[in-house]
């Protein structure tokens, strides 16, 4: 059973705000049926310094990535995990996690790839949290195993192949969010981070510069709708209901923009290049384009 | 993947790593990340000394000292990581517990492929592993330029 969405004016001004949850819902639902909250943070080991009492663990790397194949799990494996962290299919769930919810988003999107149907963020993540001297736990959380459908991927609706990109080149807006100075191809990996290997810097060609977390204030909440309208509308010149693709390095930050765009802005159809620099830095024979200026396909760009 | 090729006190760790089954072996990286040694003031004070890995996810600063000159000269490391970063905390914690005290030359002598001795890149992925090889980097280059200073 999935639970009411949260009536909450501050979410009211989004398209879908039932996407959102804030830190109170959370600490008022956690122990209802129905609900589970899940964590989802860049650094392995968060969780278990302390977590939302109740939630648990899903990591980006060890859970949802295959090991194997650069992809996501499949529909057995992401069935086998739920089950395992007690999520049933129609349960409304709760992700929240570091840095204004980079990961969680990331997390939800994965979870938006298999169809499960009631996933929502919590708005401003752990670090609002705990800001708000909301309890954490050490507490091992205690997991009831569900029967989880194998469903499988869907990927088509909102995810982009590098083909997919390439095809899209000249007609659909492309949005990059990753950090200026991987944007002009002054570097290729984020500042303070590590170097992850690609050969080229720069940017795909056409594609707007909007780092990821401009969507986020202070708090790690998401900003209003006002202020999202100003650059992603304004600034950047999307139209409302076009198609969009948004990229990264490995698709991460990307989802976070993707969220941003879907759901709270209503963007229909956003999709996200999880292969992202890392591959298309690295491809061969496909255009770059360097420095501050969106660049343009060239003619021989196929 | 023999640990016959590093000093005593760190092939007792990744010794430890490899011992503890699977799923504790993240239990017992966050136990390295709570016993990280805070810096001693006159380096807390002093945040210039210290120098930023920027390979690591989060922000690590290092500080290596060393007790005379020579191969011989027992070098001390210090570490300092934010309590939100615990992955990093617990690379840290790994090797100050592995290398602090030993002389320069065997430091010097550590193998670059360390991180990966410890069983841990499955669970906490490669990416996240390179935090520790870059630590490791930063220290012998420091040893090298105070040898050479």
């Amino acid at each position: 059973m999935a639970a009411e969405a949260e009536h909450n004016e501050a979410f009211a001004q989004y398209a879908h705000p039932q996407r959102l949850v804030s830190t109170q819902w959370v600490a008022e639902h956690t122990d209802d049926p129905g609900v589970v909250v899940v964590e989802s943070d860049e650094d392995v080991l968060l969780y278990e310094t302390g977590h939302v009492p109740g939630a648990v663990k899903v990591d980006w790397h060890t859970d949802l990535n295959d090991t194997e194949t650069r992809d996501y799990v499949d529909g057995e494996a992401f069935a086998a995990l739920m089950s395992h962290k007690g999520i049933s299919r129609e349960d409304t769930v709760v992700v929240y996690g570091d840095k204004s919810n980079w990961w969680a988003a990331y997390a939800l999107w994965v979870f938006t790839l298999f169809g499960h149907e009631d996933v929502r963020l919590m708005d401003g993540g752990r670090d609002k949290w705990i800001a708000e001297g909301r309890e954490l736990t050490t507490d091992a959380t205690e997991v009831t195993p569900t029967d989880y459908p194998v469903v499988q991927r869907e990927d088509a609706p909102i995810r982009a192949y590098r083909e997919d990109v390439l095809q899209a080149l000249g007609t659909t807006p492309l949005i990059d969010v990753r950090s200026p100075q991987e944007y002009t191809g002054e570097r290729t990996h984020m500042p303070d981070y590590p170097q992850e290997g690609t050969l080229r810097g720069g940017h795909i060609p056409t594609a707007a510069s909007v780092p990821w977390a401009r969507a986020a204030a202070e708090d790690g909440t998401f900003r209003s709708r006002a202020e999202l309208e100003a650059i992603y509308l304004d600034e950047v010149g999307l139209t409302p209901g076009e198609d969009v693709i948004a990229y990264c390095r490995i698709g991460e930050r990307s989802s976070h923009t993707w969220f941003v765009l879907t759901h709270l802005l209503g963007f229909e159809n956003v999709r996200n290049y999880d292969g992202s620099w890392t591959e298309w830095g690295n491809a061969v024979r496909v255009p770059v384009a360097q420095g501050e200026a969106r660049g343009e396909v060239p003619g021989a760009a196929r | 993947m023999s640990a016959q090729e590093l000093p005593a006190q760190l092939a007792e760790l990744v010794t430890e790593f490899h011992e503890v089954p699977e799923p504790d072996k993240l239990q017992l990286l966050l136990e390295f990340s709570r016993s990280l040694p805070e810096l001693p003031a006159r380096l807390g004070e002093h945040p210039e000394e210290l120098e930023q890995v920027t390979e690591c996810q989060s922000p690590l600063f290092l500080a290596v000292e060393l007790e005379g000159s020579g191969p011989e000269a027992p070098v001390s490391l210090f570490f300092s990581a934010p309590a939100e970063a615990p992955t990093t905390r617990g690379f840290a914690s790994i090797l100050h517990e592995g290398l602090n005290g030993l002389p320069a030359e065997q430091v010097l002598a550590v193998p670059d492929d360390l991180p990966e001795r410890f069983g841990l890149t499955k669970l906490v992925s490669p990416l996240r592993m390179r935090g520790m090889s870059a630590m490791l980097g930063r220290v012998k280059h420091q040893i090298t330029a105070l040898q050479a200073g």
